[in-house]
């Protein structure tokens, strides 16, 4: 149990008197791709910023690397090495796509900024080609590639990222999910995402959880996952790429 | 309308006879519009009785405003806009090389200030130079200090603040009070005021946390009302409306700005006039300006000003990237508001008087426009928004020829707010971020190192 790096227990999170997420039991592994995917409104996103503090769990426990996280406010938990990809990318426009980065890495280490630039430009070549371009001028794509770039700038022990597809053509899409990929292979980061694009989680996933109204009403690897009938017939099927 | 500028002769005739026709039609407009509102005044005769007045001369001025105007915007202005649109298209963007004066703009600008004390004696005599050293040279570097100091607050770290002359009035007030009753100097209080305008800007942070926009200003804007009220109500303390007078002035390394034996004008052997304590003042509003320049230039580049800038962009962001946005926020007012301090005492010692009528609504929304208009962010700009908004106030007091056509009842001051408003709007529509809307990058890759040369090129944008 505690071998988990994020281990999610009876998660209830609430907005006023709503109840988001009921019950929600998640772990997260060293080196993993854990992939969420659910129907709009199941609540994933809600389980991302509860994990990130922001709103809290009211009942139930979080814990990262062993340390409980779930009273923490939400910069705590981000200098805590758990970086994130926010759903709508947020990066900040009117700066800089250096700049951007910069901000990822952190406010008072800039140690190794000039190494980790270099290696993300490495693994969006974009980004290097926009680098002191505005972010707010960025296209849709190259605000996502920058904003899981901000993200990995912290050096994360855990990245994660809220519906990196989204909006995005599938071309792009590939490319996002091509390099998540390698970033696990190649440096062994644990990644948990959210998505929508469920064939593209699944099959880049090792495993995956599939959310329903604030529960999690499945999980398994993502290859048992991907041939589940139930799973293809409600978020698969028709809606492939 | 793009080959104008290459018609014939006919062509041109043409355009004139437009031009007229439309300045006829645009001085007919102007009739109707006016007749009524100027051309007939309504006043009451001494036996109360309702006279009308009538006012065909100025009514003829507005007229032929109107016409001219009409007749130089057709016949000359839109060609040569559209000539200029024309040429602009067909050149190619070119890249300019920026020019030795905008590359080293700063530097010319301080020493041009430096100068300027000594070369308005030269021109106007010691006397003479009173008024443009004290109503333009220290009025416009007090309103430059105001300004750059809340632009941290709006310009960084976006949190609009309406009420930023409370912290002026802190300042000021921190000065006169601890002088008047304890004797202190200047040198002293200068900074406790700014230490006690900074707390108060603590004191605002903490309830204003959670606000964003409309929100804040709202608040703040309250904010700024209360503390004048209780500069007005504390009577026993403050003295109310009547305002504290008779403050210290400051002294330069103990020496005095008087007639004494001591004083500055019998040390230095120079005929004695306030020409002098002007002059000290305006270099010490200066380096106070010089000091906020230096200071906000550095934050940017650390670490907390990078947080003010991410703040104003996107506050979940930066918290989801490790930022404490409860510290970032407070000490972004707690920083503007020393700022405010130090040119709120700065401005009492230079008045010598203190009262709360100095400390209106009317004073931080003219500092807001400064903000805005110079664009947000740029000291530059707020600069020279400073040198125009309060500047061109004093040229106004100047322009007595005004009154030859007006009228000797014409107070151009009293159009100050009208010719700002419509100055607001222009400049908004024109250049909608403000005089210098451009931001300077503030991160860089290390060029020297493992970094082509291309590639630095690219980095400094």
């Amino acid at each position: 149990m505690t071998a988990a790096l994020l281990n999610v227990r009876g998660v209830e999170t609430y907005y006023g008197n709503i109840r988001a997420l009921n019950g929600v039991d998640i772990e997260v592994h060293r080196g993993e791709i854990v992939s969420l995917i659910g129907a709009n409104g199941a609540g994933k996103s809600t389980l991302m910023m509860t994990i990130c503090g922001s709103p809290q769990a009211r009942t139930g426990s979080i814990h990262f690397d062993g340390q409980e996280i779930t009273r923490m406010p939400t910069h705590e938990i981000a200098r805590l090495r758990i970086a994130q990809s926010p759903e709508g990318r947020r990066i900040f426009p009117r700066m800089t796509v250096l700049e951007n980065l910069q901000m990822g890495a952190g406010l008072d280490n800039l140690k190794h900024f000039n190494e980790d630039v270099e290696k993300v430009f490495t693994l969006f070549p974009r980004l290097k080609e926009r680098q002191a371009q505005r972010g707010g001028t960025l296209s849709g794509g190259e605000q996502q590639m920058l904003s899981i770039s901000r993200a990995l700038m912290a050096r994360p022990k855990l990245l994660l990222l809220d519906e990196p597809s989204l909006g995005l053509a599938p071309l792009i899409v590939k490319g996002i999910f091509e390099a998540i990929k390698t970033l696990n292979k190649k440096e062994g980061l644990t990644v948990f995402l959210v998505e929508q694009n469920a064939f593209g989680a699944l099959k880049l996933s090792d495993r995956g959880y599939v959310m329903v109204n604030g529960r999690v009403t499945m999980s398994g690897t993502g290859k048992d996952l991907l041939a589940n009938p139930e799973v293809r017939s409600a978020y698969l099927e028709g809606g492939r790429h | 309308m793009a080959n104008v500028a290459s018609t014939t002769a006919s062509a041109g005739s043409e355009l004139t006879a437009r031009a007229l026709r439309e300045a006829v039609f645009a001085g007919l407009i102007t009739l109707g519009l006016f007749v009524l509102f100027v051309g007939l005044k309504t006043d009451q005769n001494i036996r109360n009785e309702l006279i009308l007045t009538q006012r065909w001369g100025l009514l003829a001025t507005f007229i032929i405003v109107a016409m001219v105007g009409r007749f130089l915007m057709v016949a000359y202005a839109q060609p040569w806009l559209a000539q200029r649109k024309a040429t602009k298209a067909a050149a190619a963007e070119v890249v300019k090389e920026e020019g030795f004066f905008s590359r080293n703009f700063s530097k010319i600008a301080i020493a041009a200030l430096v100068l300027y004390p000594p070369v308005i004696v030269a021109l106007f005599g010691v006397q003479g130079s009173l008024k443009w050293v004290d109503n333009f040279g220290i009025q416009i570097l007090i309103y430059v200090m105001l300004a750059w100091g809340l632009n941290i607050v709006v310009g960084l770290a976006g949190l609009l603040d309406l009420g930023y002359v409370a912290f002026y009035a802190v300042g000021a007030y921190s000065y006169a009070l601890l002088s008047s009753y304890f004797g202190l100097s200047f040198w002293v209080l200068l900074p406790v005021a700014g230490l006690l305008a900074a707390c108060w800007g603590v004191i605002l942070g903490f309830p204003v946390l959670r606000l964003r926009g409309d929100y804040l200003a709202i608040v703040t804007l309250a904010f700024g009302e209360i503390i004048r009220l209780v500069l007005i109500n504390w009577t026993e303390v403050t003295k109310g409306t009547f305002g504290v007078s008779g403050i210290a002035k400051a002294t330069l390394f103990g020496i005095k700005f008087d007639a004494s034996k001591d004083g500055f004008a019998a040390l230095m052997g120079l005929p004695i006039s306030s020409a002098y304590y002007k002059i000290f003042l305006f270099y010490l509003a200066l380096a106070l300006c010089m000091i906020t320049a230096f200071v906000t230039i550095r934050l940017r580049r650390m670490p907390i000003g990078r947080a003010w800038e991410a703040l104003r962009e996107d506050e979940i962001a930066c918290r989801s990237l490790g930022i404490n946005t409860v510290t970032t926020k407070l000490t972004a007012f707690a920083t503007g508001a020393m700022f405010g301090g130090f040119a709120g005492s700065f401005f009492a010692v230079r008045q010598g008087f203190v009262s709360p009528e100095s400390f209106v609504f009317l004073e931080s929304a003219v500092i807001l426009a400064i903000v805005v208009l110079g664009g947000m962010g740029s000291l530059t700009g707020i600069a020279i928004a400073a040198i125009v908004m309060i500047g061109g106030t004093e040229i106004l007091r100047e322009l007595t020829f005004l009154k030859m056509i007006f009228g000797p009842n014409f107070t151009p001051e009293l159009y100050r707010m009208l010719i700002f408003g419509l100055a607001m709007v222009i400049v908004m529509v024109w250049k909608p971020r403000g005089f210098v809307g451009s931001r300077e990058p503030t991160a860089f890759l290390h060029k020297r190192k493992a970094v082509s040369g291309s590639f630095t090129k690219e980095g400094h944008g």
